[in-house]
C-alpha cells in the first residue's frame, strides 16, 4: 500500500527513538521515517495526532488450534485477533493435531497465514515426535522448513536422558529449545496453586516445587549440555532466583512471562472462576510481584500472551476438569500498558517486550521500525478507556478473566499494519 | 467466594453449598429446625406434608448408597417427590456434559438437587447454572465440603454440649482430601469454639492449614490435652494406594489410632466422633467405637433431622 502516517509519536524500542515522526511506506516495506522520501506521493493517509506509532508486536507463545481443533480457533480467527491486539507476528506452539512435527505440518499453516495475510506466522517445532517425549523430531529438517525454535509446550519431558539427548542435539545446530518447566509427578492432578485457596476450596493443588524442581534440573542439563534455553511462562519467585543465579553463571538461558501472570493471583479464582484456571497456576501475591520485578529488571526481557482459545464447553464444567487457558491476543498490550500505568515500566520499556525482545530472542527482523523492512505497524490510542466484551472479541475462544466489569483498560489499538496494508482498523 | 448465591435477595437460605459465608444465625436456625424432626432409633418418626408436590433429585455422580439413602428418606419424610440419579446408569458416562444432564433433569421439573461430586467445585457451578426456582444441596464435593455432614456434626454437638464457645475439637486423620473436615472446621469456627485442632501427620495436612483457622498437631498425645470432641476421619484406602501418604495401616493406627489409652489424653467427658463409615481397628479400636464416649450412631440418626431440615428451609415455608 502507498501509505503515510503523518503526526503519530513514534517509539521505536529497538533504535531508541521516541520522537513525533511521520512515516511512509510503499507496497510492503517502510520506505521513509520523518523525512518524506523525495517524489513520494501518499495514496492514503492515516493521521495519528495522539496516538503512538510503534513496530507490530511480536508474541512467541500463542495456540492457534489449526490443524485439529477448529472448534477452538482457525487461523483466520486467530490472526483476525492478532491484527485487532497490534500483533503482526505469531509464534505459534507445535500442540496441533496433527502435531507440528514434520516438514509437512509447517508449510500447512504457512501457506494458509500467507493467503489469509493477516499476520505473520512463525512456527515452533516438537521437540520429540508427537510430543511423546521419548523420540528426537527431525529438527534440522523442521527448521529448514522454517521452525523457529524447538519445544515440548505443555508437555514437559518426563525422562531426563531424552530431555539430555535432545538439548544436545539442538545445541549441535545451536537451535534454542523452549522449555515449560514442570515435574509432572509433583504437579500430580493439581489444578491451581498448592497454597491458602487451594487448603480453602479444597482444590488439588501444584507445589511451587513443581516449577522449580524442573527449573533446576533444566538448568544443570543446559550447563551439561551448553545447549541454549529459553523457560517459558515463568511463574514462582523461586524460578526468578534461580534465573538470576544463572545469569550470573553466564548461563545462556532466557524468560518469558505470559501477560495475565503479572496482573492476576490465586485470590482470582475465588468463586471457583474456570477463567483463571490457566497453566502454570496463578500464583501468590509474592510471586506476581517478584514477577514484576524480574520484567521490570530485564531478567525477564519477553512478555507473551499465552494465547489458549477454548470452545465455551471446555470452561463450561466444575474447575478441576474445565480447560486451562485464556484467549490472550486481544488483551496483549492492554495489560503491558496497565504495567506502564503501574509504574512497573516506562513505555518504551513496555513496548521493548512485546516487539524487539521477543525478536531478537529468536533472531527475527521484525518488532522495529526499519527503512526497507516489512511495514509491521501497530497504532494506539494511549488514553483510550474500553473494556473488554466477549462479543466483540474476533477470537473464536471467548476464555478470558479480563471481560469483568472490575477490568478497565487504558490503550486501545486504533489501527494495525501487516506487510504494508491495513490488516485492523478500529471502527469508529 | 461468591457465598452470597447460597442466599436469596432477603437473607434466607437458597442453597447450600458451604459452611464458608453463612452467619453463625443461619447455622442456629438449621440446628433448631433440625431439633424439631429429631428423634433417636426406637422413637416415633416424625413426618410432614411440607414439602407435598415438589420434587428432589438426588444426583450422584460418586457413588454413596448411604447418604443417598438419608436423603431420600429425608425427602420423603417431607412428603416430596424423589428422583434419583447416579452416575454409573446416566448419559455423563456416555459423554453427555454436566450442563446437558443437568439441564435434562431440570425439564423433569425439580425443585431440588442434591448433587455429589467428586470434583471441588462441581455443587457452585451447578448453582450457578440451574432456573430461578431450583435450590442445589452439597452431598460433597471433592475435597471442598460436605455441608449438611458438618452440620449434623454440630447438632450432635449440640446435643450433648449445650454451649459451643467453651469446647475445643480436635479432628484426626486426613484433613488433605477431607471435603468433610473443611465443612466441620468452618462450623465450628462459625459457631465460636474456643479451638479447632487438626492433628496428622504431615502428608495428611494441607498448605498453609491454618488459613483454615485451626491449630495444627502431628502429635497425637499433645493435640489431645484439654479436647472436648474429637472427630476421627475415615482413611480412604483407594486414596492411599495412589499417594504415598503413609508407611501401612497399622503403622498410622500406632500414631494416630483412638484406644483406650489415647483417649485418657483428652478431657473426661469427651465426645467421640466419626463421619462413618469407620474402620475399625485403623481410625479407633472397637473398645472405643463401642463405648460409652462415641456418639457415632447418633450421628446417623441426627442427620436425617438435619437434613430434612435443611430441605424445608431452602424449599418450604419455616414449620
Amino acid at each position: 500500500m502507498n501509505l503515510s502516517i503523518l503526526n503519530g509519536r513514534v517509539i521505536d524500542p529497538a533504535h531508541a527513538i521516541d520522537a513525533m515522526l511521520d512515516i511512509y511506506i510503499d507496497g510492503e516495506n517502510i520506505i521513509g521515517i520523518g523525512a518524506e522520501p523525495p517524489g513520494f506521493k501518499a495514496k492514503h493517509t492515516i493521521d495519528a495526532c495522539g496516538k503512538i506509532v510503534c513496530p507490530g508486536l511480536v508474541d512467541i507463545a500463542a495456540n492457534l488450534r489449526e490443524p485439529g481443533y477448529s472448534a477452538k480457533g482457525t487461523l483466520e480467527t486467530e490472526t483476525a485477533a492478532a491484527a485487532k491486539g497490534g500483533i503482526t507476528t505469531l509464534v505459534c506452539t507445535p500442540c496441533t493435531h496433527p502435531v507440528i512435527d514434520t516438514p509437512a505440518v509447517i508449510e500447512l499453516i504457512q501457506r494458509k497465514a500467507r493467503k489469509l495475510a493477516q499476520a505473520r506466522v512463525l512456527t515452533t517445532a516438537a521437540l520429540t515426535r508427537n510430543l511423546d517425549g521419548e523420540r528426537l523430531s527431525d529438527m534440522v529438517a523442521l527448521r529448514q522448513a522454517g521452525a523457529v525454535a524447538f519445544t515440548n509446550a505443555h508437555h514437559p519431558l518426563a525422562n531426563t536422558l531424552v530431555e539430555r539427548r535432545t538439548l544436545e542435539y539442538a545445541a549441535t545446530f545451536d537451535y534454542l529449545v523452549l522449555l515449560h518447566p514442570e515435574d509432572r509427578h509433583l504437579r500430580a492432578d493439581g489444578c491451581i496453586h498448592e497454597g491458602a485457596i487451594a487448603t480453602r476450596l479444597g482444590l488439588p493443588g501444584i507445589p511451587e516445587a513443581a516449577e522449580s524442581v524442573a527449573v533446576a534440573r533444566d538448568l544443570a542439563l543446559a550447563e551439561h549440555t551448553g545447549a541454549r534455553i529459553h523457560f517459558r511462562s515463568l511463574s514462582t519467585a523461586r524460578s526468578i532466583r534461580m534465573l538470576h543465579e544463572a545469569h550470573a553463571n553466564q548461563l545462556p538461558v532466557s524468560a518469558d512471562v505470559a501477560a495475565h501472570q503479572l496482573h492476576l493471583t490465586e485470590q482470582d479464582i475465588e468463586g471457583f472462576d474456570t477463567h483463571c484456571h490457566v497453566w502454570p497456576p496463578l500464583r501468590t501475591l509474592y510471586d506476581r510481584n517478584m514477577l514484576r520485578q524480574a520484567v521490570r529488571d530485564g531478567l525477564v526481557k519477553v512478555i507473551c500472551s499465552d494465547h489458549q482459545p477454548h470452545d465455551a464447553d471446555a470452561k463450561n464444567a466444575p474447575l478441576p476438569s474445565a480447560a486451562p487457558g485464556i484467549s490472550g491476543l486481544e488483551t496483549l498490550l492492554a495489560l503491558v500498558l496497565r504495567l506502564v500505568d503501574e509504574k512497573v515500566l516506562d513505555l518504551q520499556e513496555a513496548i521493548a517486550r512485546v516487539t524487539c525482545n521477543p525478536a531478537d530472542l529468536l533472531d527475527l527482523p521484525y518488532g522495529r521500525l526499519k527503512v526497507g523492512q516489512a511495514a509491521d505497524i501497530c497504532i494506539f490510542d494511549p488514553n483510550a478507556y474500553w473494556k473488554l466484551d466477549t462479543q466483540n472479541m474476533l477470537s473464536k475462544g471467548k476464555n478470558t478473566p479480563f471481560a469483568k466489569p472490575v477490568w478497565e483498560f487504558r490503550g486501545q489499538v486504533t489501527h494495525t499494519l501487516f506487510n504494508g496494508e491495513i490488516v485492523y482498523k478500529q471502527s469508529s | 467466594m461468591k457465598s452470597n448465591i447460597q442466599l436469596h435477595p432477603n437473607g434466607r437460605l437458597r442453597h447450600l453449598l458451604t459452611i464458608e459465608g453463612l452467619s453463625r444465625d443461619i447455622l442456629i436456625q438449621i440446628l433448631d429446625v433440625a431439633k424439631q424432626y429429631a428423634v433417636l432409633p426406637g422413637e416415633p418418626v416424625k413426618r410432614s406434608r411440607l414439602l407435598q408436590g415438589r420434587t428432589i433429585t438426588n444426583l450422584f455422580f460418586e457413588n454413596s448408597t448411604r447418604t443417598r439413602n438419608t436423603f431420600e428418606l429425608a425427602a420423603r419424610r417431607l412428603s416430596a417427590d424423589v428422583l434419583n440419579f447416579d452416575e454409573s446408569t446416566s448419559a455423563t458416562a456416555k459423554g453427555e456434559t454436566l450442563l446437558d444432564t443437568l439441564h435434562n433433569i431440570e425439564a423433569m421439573h425439580s425443585d431440588m438437587f442434591v448433587v455429589r461430586h467428586n470434583e471441588s467445585g462441581a455443587a457452585h457451578f451447578i448453582a450457578e447454572h440451574v432456573a430461578e426456582h431450583v435450590s442445589v444441596i452439597n452431598a460433597g464435593d471433592g475435597r471442598h465440603a460436605h455441608p449438611t455432614q458438618a452440620l449434623l456434626d454440630m447438632f450432635t454437638i449440640r446435643q450433648y454440649k449445650k454451649d459451643f464457645t467453651p469446647l475445643k475439637v480436635a479432628i484426626v486423620g486426613d484433613i488433605l482430601y477431607s471435603r468433610v473436615a473443611r465443612s466441620q472446621i468452618l462450623a465450628l469456627n462459625t459457631l465460636g469454639v474456643t479451638e479447632v485442632r487438626i492433628i496428622g501427620p504431615r502428608t495428611l495436612i494441607p498448605t498453609e492449614a491454618q488459613v483454615l483457622g485451626v491449630h495444627v498437631y502431628t502429635d497425637l498425645r499433645e493435640g489431645l490435652q484439654d479436647i472436648d470432641v474429637v472427630i476421627m476421619l475415615r482413611l480412604q484406602k483407594e486414596r492411599m494406594m495412589k499417594d504415598v501418604l503413609f508407611p501401612s495401616e497399622s503403622e498410622y493406627f500406632r500414631q494416630y489410632g483412638l484406644t483406650a489409652e489415647t483417649l485418657e489424653w483428652a478431657k473426661p467427658d469427651v465426645l467421640i466422633m466419626h463421619p462413618g463409615p469407620m474402620n475399625r481397628g485403623v481410625e479407633m479400636t472397637s473398645e472405643v467405637a463401642d463405648g460409652p464416649h462415641s456418639v457415632i450412631l447418633e450421628q446417623v440418626s441426627y442427620g436425617l433431622a438435619v437434613r430434612m431440615a435443611i430441605m424445608s428451609m431452602c424449599l418450604g415455608e419455616m414449620p
